[in-house]
C-alpha cells in the first residue's frame, strides 16, 4: 500500500531502503542458522569418518571414504564402562522407561485438565496454581527427597517380593524413572491440557451430558477425540525432556543394566582406555539424538499449530 | 395441573443471588419464552430446568414428576444450545445417536430414529457430514435434530438463532414454529430478542435481575404491561413513556402533557382505570404504543376513545410499510406509527390520532402499573 501513496521520485529510494534491510535481515539469519548447525555438521562429518581421518584431517572437510563402520561399533560393540556391547541395550533402556512416561504423564494431564475446566469444584484456581509452581520446583531440591521415597518404595517391594513373590516392579530402576518422570511432568502437562480445555466450549460437555454420557465417557469420547493439536505439543514436550534427562537418570539408575541412553552415552565417552574414538562417540551421540529428532520430523507440524492454538485461544 | 411447574425456585452463587423465587407454569403442548436483557438470569433458569446447573431451594416439576435432583440425562429433556454444541469428531449422524448409544439402543433402532429425524428435518444427504463441513442453517437443524430424536417431554432452546444471519434467522424462527405445531411438543426458549418471543411464545415470562417481571400471553404482555419495564422492553419501536400530569373537573380526568413553549396537550379520558383518579393532579407516567398514535385517517375505526392533537413534528423517517413520525411531547422524542402514504413533512404542525383505549399509566415513583 505504502507504495502506492509514495510520490515517483522516492520509490526508487524506498526500494533500495528495502532491499538493504531485506538482505541485513537474512544476512543475520544464515549466520545464526550456520552458527547453530556446525556443530550438528561436525558431529555428522566425524561419524562417517575413519580415525585416521579425523587424526590426519580437517575437522570440517567432508569424509574421503564414507564408512558406517563407526555407527555399527557404536551400536553393537564400543565399551560403556567396562562391558562392551554397544549402546543398543541402553537405547532400548530409554525407550522403555519414555513411552511408559510419555503416556501417562499425558493422559494424566489431561484428566486434570478436563477436571480443572469443565468440572471446576471449590478451590480448583488453587490446585492449578500448586500444579504450575510444581513446574518452577529445580530438579536438584528433587533429587534427594525423592531418592529417600524410592528407597522406601524399594523395600517395600522387597517385601511384597517375599510375601507374594512379585514386587509389582517396585524397586525396579526403569520402573522408578518412570515414576519420578510422571510426577515431575504432570505439572507440565497439566498446564498445556489446562489452557487448552480453557477454551474448549463447555457447551459440548454440557450437551454430552444432557445425552447421558458419564464422565469419563466425555473425556473419552467429546474431550481426547478433540485434544489432538495439545496432544502433540505435550507428547514432544515430555518426549524430548524426559529423552535427553540426565540427572534423574544418573542419580536413580546410574549404574548397572537399567542405564538410559544418556548415561550410557556419557559412560561411553568418558571410558579412558586406549585412543578416544571420536568417529564411535559421534555415531553413538547421533544414535542418541535421533528419536527426538524423529518425534520433531513426524510432529513439528502440529507442534508449531498446538502452540499457536494454546497462545491465541488460551 | 400443569405440565411444566417451577415453584419458588432460588439460585445462589455465594453472596449473590442469580434467580429470587421464580414461579411458572407451562400447559402441555405449550411454548414458554424466557426473555429479558442480559444477566438477567433466564439462561441460569433454563439450565436449572436442564439440571446443568443445580438450585438452592424451590421445586422443579414436569408432568408431575419431580425432576430437581435428577442428573440431566434423567430427566427427560433434550437441548439446543446457542453455539449448537454438535461434537465436531462425530458426523451428523453420529452426533443425533450419540445420546441413544450412551442409553444403549441397538444400532439398527438408532439408524430407525436417524432416518426419521433426517426425514423430518431435511438433513438426510448431510449425515455423513461433519459439523464442520455444514453452514449454519444447516448446523441449527442437526442441533435440533440431535434434540427430536430423543423424543422427550420438554424441548430447551438456549438462544438457538442468535448466531444466525438476519434471513436465516426469520426463515429457523418459522421453522421452529412449524416443527412446534406439527409435533405438538413442549418447549421453553430462551432469547433476549422481543420478536421472537411475540411470535413463538404461547406464554412469555419477561425477566430482570433474576425477578419474572410478568408472565403472561404475548397478547398480554403486550397489551397490558405490568409495568415500566416489561412495556419498554417488549416492542419495536419501543412504548412511548410520555411524562405527564393528570388533571381534568369534577369526575371528569385528563391527561396533561406539556410542551416546550406551546399550550400543553389536554386528552379527556372517558373510561380511566380506577386507580388513576388518586392521581389527580401528580405526575404519571402515560405510555401509549406508535401504532395507538397516528395520523386522525389512519386511526383505528371502533376504537371507542380517539383525541387529536396537533404536534410539532420534528423528524419523519419513511419505513417502507409504515412512516415513522418524532415529535417532542413532556420534554421526550415520542414516536408515531403512519400509513405509509400519509402527508406529513418535518417541521409542521400535524394533528396526530392518541388511541386512548390503549393507552396504560404507570407510576412514576413505582414504576408500576396504574390500574
Amino acid at each position: 500500500m505504502s507504495a502506492v501513496t509514495t510520490p515517483a521520485r522516492d520509490r526508487s529510494a524506498g526500494i533500495n531502503v528495502k532491499l538493504v534491510n531485506r538482505i541485513v535481515i537474512y544476512g543475520l539469519l544464515a549466520l545464526f542458522a550456520l552458527f547453530y548447525l556446525m556443530p550438528l555438521f561436525v558431529m555428522l562429518v566425524t561419524s562417517f569418518k575413519t580415525m585416521d581421518e579425523i587424526q590426519n584431517g580437517n575437522m570440517l572437510s567432508l569424509p574421503k571414504a564414507p564408512t558406517f563402520d563407526p555407527w555399527l561399533k557404536a551400536w553393537g560393540e564400543t565399551c560403556v564402562g567396562l562391558t562392551c556391547a554397544g549402546i543398543k541395550g541402553y537405547f532400548w533402556n530409554s525407550i522403555k522407561m519414555v513411552v511408559p512416561a510419555v503416556i501417562i504423564s499425558t493422559l494424566l494431564g489431561a484428566l486434570n485438565g478436563y477436571v480443572l475446566t469443565k468440572w471446576r469444584f471449590r478451590g480448583a484456581t488453587l490446585v492449578f496454581g500448586l500444579m504450575l509452581f510444581a513446574c518452577f520446583i529445580p530438579f536438584q531440591s528433587v533429587l534427594l527427597p525423592m531418592a529417600t521415597i524410592l528407597g522406601s518404595l524399594g523395600r517395600f517391594g522387597v517385601t511384597l517380593q517375599n510375601t507374594f513373590g512379585t514386587s509389582f516392579g517396585l524397586g525396579n530402576p526403569t520402573v522408578n524413572l518412570v515414576f519420578v518422570h510422571v510426577v515431575y511432568g504432570i505439572g507440565f502437562t497439566t498446564l498445556f491440557f489446562r489452557n487448552y480445555y480453557e477454551a474448549f466450549p463447555t457447551e459440548l460437555v454440557k450437551a454430552a451430558q444432557v445425552d447421558g454420557a458419564s464422565f469419563f465417557q466425555i473425556f473419552r469420547r467429546i474431550m481426547l477425540p478433540n485434544s489432538m493439536p495439545i496432544f502433540v505439543v505435550t507428547v514432544i514436550y515430555q518426549f524430548t525432556n524426559i529423552w535427553n534427562d540426565f540427572l534423574f537418570a544418573s542419580a536413580y539408575a546410574g549404574t548397572g543394566d537399567a542405564m538410559p541412553m544418556t548415561v550410557a552415552l556419557n559412560n561411553v565417552v568418558n571410558t579412558s582406555t586406549g585412543v578416544v574414538e571420536y568417529n564411535v562417540n559421534m555415531a553413538a551421540a547421533m544414535i542418541a539424538a535421533l528419536p527426538t529428532l524423529l518425534v520433531y520430523v513426524l510432529a513439528g507440524r502440529y507442534f508449531v499449530r498446538g502452540l499457536m492454538a494454546g497462545a491465541v485461544k488460551g | 395441573m400443569a405440565f411444566l411447574e417451577i415453584d419458588g425456585l432460588r439460585k445462589r452463587f455465594g453472596q449473590v443471588e442469580i434467580l429470587k423465587g421464580i414461579n411458572l407454569e407451562l400447559e402441555k403442548g405449550g411454548f414458554l419464552v424466557l426473555v429479558g436483557p442480559s444477566g438477567c438470569g433466564k439462561s441460569t433458569l433454563l439450565n436449572t430446568i436442564a439440571g446443568l446447573e443445580t438450585i438452592t431451594s424451590g421445586d422443579i416439576r414436569v408432568d408431575g414428576r419431580t425432576i430437581t435432583d435428577l442428573h440431566p440425562s434423567k430427566r427427560d429433556i433434550a437441548m439446543v444450545f446457542q453455539s449448537y454444541a454438535l461434537y465436531p469428531n462425530m458426523t451428523v449422524a453420529g452426533n443425533i445417536s450419540f445420546g441413544m448409544e450412551m442409553r444403549g439402543v441397538p444400532a439398527e433402532e438408532r439408524q430407525k430414529a436417524i432416518d426419521k429425524v433426517a426425514k423430518v428435518l431435511q438433513i438426510g444427504h448431510l449425515l455423513n457430514r461433519k459439523p464442520s463441513q455444514l453452514s449454519g442453517g444447516q448446523r441449527q437443524r442437526v442441533a435440533m435434530g440431535r434434540a427430536l430424536v430423543r423424543d422427550p417431554k420438554l424441548f430447551l432452546f438456549d438462544e438457538p438463532l442468535s448466531n444466525l444471519d438476519a434471513k436465516l434467522r426469520v426463515d429457523m424462527r418459522i421453522e421452529i414454529k412449524r416443527l412446534h405445531a406439527t409435533t405438538g411438543t413442549t418447549i421453553v426458549y430462551v432469547t433476549h430478542d422481543q420478536i421472537e418471543a411475540m411470535t413463538l411464545a404461547t406464554k412469555i415470562a419477561v425477566m430482570r435481575d433474576g425477578e419474572v417481571q410478568q408472565f403472561g400471553t404475548p397478547a398480554e404482555i403486550y397489551n397490558n404491561p405490568a409495568n415500566v419495564f416489561v412495556a419498554d422492553f417488549m416492542g419495536s419501536p419501543a412504548m412511548n413513556l410520555i411524562p405527564a400530569t393528570i388533571g381534568g373537573n369534577g369526575g371528569e380526568l385528563a391527561v396533561v402533557l406539556d410542551r416546550e413553549a406551546r399550550q400543553p396537550i389536554i386528552l379527556p379520558m372517558a373510561n380511566a382505570p380506577a386507580g388513576l383518579s388518586a392521581f389527580k393532579g401528580k405526575p404519571v407516567i402515560f405510555g401509549v404504543r406508535p401504532e395507538a398514535l397516528t395520523d386522525p385517517e389512519g386511526a383505528e375505526r371502533n376504537a371507542s376513545q380517539i383525541a387529536t392533537a396537533d404536534c410539532h413534528i420534528e423528524v419523519v423517517e419513511p419505513a417502507g410499510s409504515d412512516t415513522f413520525a418524532v415529535t417532542n411531547l413532556g420534554g421526550k422524542g415520542v414516536v408515531a406509527r403512519l400509513r405509509a402514504d400519509a402527508n406529513i413533512q418535518p417541521g409542521t404542525n400535524t394533528p396526530l390520532a392518541f388511541n386512548l383505549t390503549k393507552a396504560v399509566f404507570f407510576d412514576p415513583a413505582t414504576e408500576s402499573r396504574i390500574r
